[in-house]
């Protein structure tokens, strides 16, 4: 089985410093990568690396696209990643402000993705949005309001509808729960976690937040300083941690 | 005369210019940066323009100035004094004895010949520039041809208003590659872009020309189910009667009084030479006294 993500010895350097350093490892269809690690250790460069958003020093990054298979998205050509990241893949920002068009209704802004690939009939789009505003728990009378309007929840969930109406195979995810209150947490999370098993998406989640990792993800990957340091299955890891540092970040959550 | 050279700029700033045109020609509809040149007038008044204007102008050239469509208004006269008094060339009014022509936010109505050139007053050249703030980003969303954004700014209309409410600088589509703004000509003469003339847009300010050359291809972007629609006011000019011309609507007193004029003066006064006359009009003539 061809895995839909193959990262292969990735490394980004900023200048002297380190930004993420030798990483490898596979993602399959369906599954749910979450990496976990303090602030500074380099999962956020990691994730930029991955969405193309930074381009790594080296390794490669093969994604196993619809027509040609497994194709290296560092080497190929910028029309073709940028391609990839409006229809296969997804990227929701830690802040909605970042991933959003603040000055564009939020019909619009689900609208965008789609009239991007080439959609150009209204009523379709319109009919769109609205099916994703009712997924994500929008209500409908809502769609011509700018986020502006919205609370920041609802700004969260308006850009997770924004990212997958095209139904993208792959998400990535910055910190998708950071900045709000726990009981809409909460609620973010159940939605997320519905999402992806309905659509069967795979994901990449970078949080410092292990509750959310323990909800969603599969698997685990903890970072410190640039480096893996432990890899499992999320609840072999955050039950029983191996390595100092993991140990160190599961004891270090505080129980209610 | 002997006080400016020929057109008021020097030959190395119009050779700067020209060279833009010709590589605006070549790839219709692309942005070409230029050194835009402080002009003895402000921006906004069409700087863009009258450095195009001054780079094509040649000594046999006869020029006319239009501003929203009207000859004889502030923007108009000073333009055509400028280059009567820079260039010494021959001025007129009459589109079809003009053969460069500056306008601002108007194509003629009558339909311009090969033998001519249209040069536009550009005051934002850039149809993305309200939707992504970026230059950068808009460059290479025009590399790259990522145009869904503007079709984000129609939905936006029609899902505020109904229809699509943007009436002027409405985007098109040139030769199926580069999406371009018209300029804030009313959507109505956007039909007319593909026309036998040269077209040559300036931005003074944003300093960028781009152009058309003869018959290219614009198509006005919209949706299938809300097809582009050229609209003008519902009514025919009360002056010259004509039922096919973009007119402007003038409030006459403080009762609710109106009038519906042609906004192409030369167009207008023609008609009533041949002996049209509008509903409110006066026939030829007989309004000397």
């Amino acid at each position: 089985m061809t895995p839909l993500l193959k990262v292969e010895g990735l490394s980004k350097f900023y200048g002297q410093r380190i930004g993420c350093s030798n990483i490898s490892f596979d993602l399959y269809a369906g599954e749910v990568m979450g990496i976990v690690g303090e602030s500074g250790s380099g999962k956020s460069t990691l994730l930029n690396c991955l969405a193309g958003h930074l381009t790594p020093d080296t390794g490669a990054v093969r994604f196993d696209t619809r027509t040609d298979g497994l194709r290296d998205t560092v080497t190929m050509s910028e029309p073709e990643r940028r391609m990839l990241s409006r229809t296969d893949w997804a990227f929701v920002h830690q802040h909605p402000r970042d991933g959003l068009r603040m000055n564009v209704s939020a019909g619009g802004n689900v609208g965008e993705r789609l009239m991007a690939v080439g959609s150009r009939h209204y009523g379709q789009i319109r009919e769109a949005a609205t099916d994703w505003l009712g997924r994500v728990e929008i209500n409908e009378d809502r769609i011509d309001d700018r986020p502006t309007a919205f609370s920041g929840g609802m700004q969260q969930r308006l850009q997770i509808a924004r990212n997958l109406v095209t139904g993208p195979r792959l998400v990535f995810m910055d910190e998708p729960t950071g900045g709000l209150d726990v009981s809409v947490q909460a609620r973010l999370l159940d939605l997320l976690r519905g999402l992806v098993r309905e659509m069967g998406l795979s994901a990449i989640i970078v949080t410092h937040d292990l509750a959310v990792v323990r909800l969603l993800a599969d698997r685990l990957m903890v970072m410190k300083d640039g480096h893996v340091v432990e890899t499992g299955l999320t609840d072999q890891v955050l039950d029983d941690p191996q390595h100092a540092y993991s140990q160190l970040l599961v004891s270090s959550v505080l129980q209610v | 005369m002997t006080e400016y050279n020929f057109a008021y700029l020097d030959e190395q700033t119009k050779r700067m210019i020209r060279r833009a045109i010709l590589k605006g020609l070549a790839i219709p509809g692309y942005q070409v940066p230029f050194a835009s040149r402080e002009m003895p007038m402000p921006y906004g008044w069409g700087t863009g323009g009258v450095q195009v204007s001054a780079a094509v102008l040649i000594p046999d050239d006869t020029f006319k100035v239009i501003d929203q469509g009207a000859d004889d208004t502030t923007n108009a006269v000073s333009i055509r004094r400028f280059f009567e008094k820079t260039a010494g060339v021959a001025v007129t009014e009459a589109t079809r004895q003009a053969t460069v022509i500056q306008t601002r936010h108007r194509i003629p109505e009558e339909a311009l010949t090969e033998n001519q050139i249209l040069v536009y007053q550009v005051p934002i050249p850039e149809p993305l520039r309200f939707l992504e703030p970026s230059e950068v980003e808009t460059r290479k969303m025009h590399s790259l041809e990522e145009y869904g954004l503007m079709h984000v700014k129609l939905y936006e209309d029609i899902s505020k208003h109904g229809a699509i409410a943007t009436a002027y600088a409405y985007p098109v589509k040139v030769e199926g590659r580069y999406v371009m703004d018209p300029s804030p000509i009313p959507k109505f003469d956007n039909p007319k872009l593909e026309m036998a003339a040269i077209q040559i847009f300036g931005a003074g300010r944003e300093q960028r020309i781009y152009a058309l050359p003869p018959y290219t291809q614009v198509v006005s972007l919209d949706f299938d189910d809300y097809p582009f629609e050229a609209s003008k006011a519902d009514h025919a000019c009360d002056v010259c009667g004509a039922e096919d011309s973009y007119l402007d609507e003038l409030i006459v007193d403080d009762k609710g009084g109106r009038l519906f004029m042609c906004s192409d003066t030369d167009f207008c006064s023609s008609r009533r030479r041949e002996g049209h006359v509008g509903a409110q009009g006066i026939p030829y003539g007989e309004d000397a006294a």
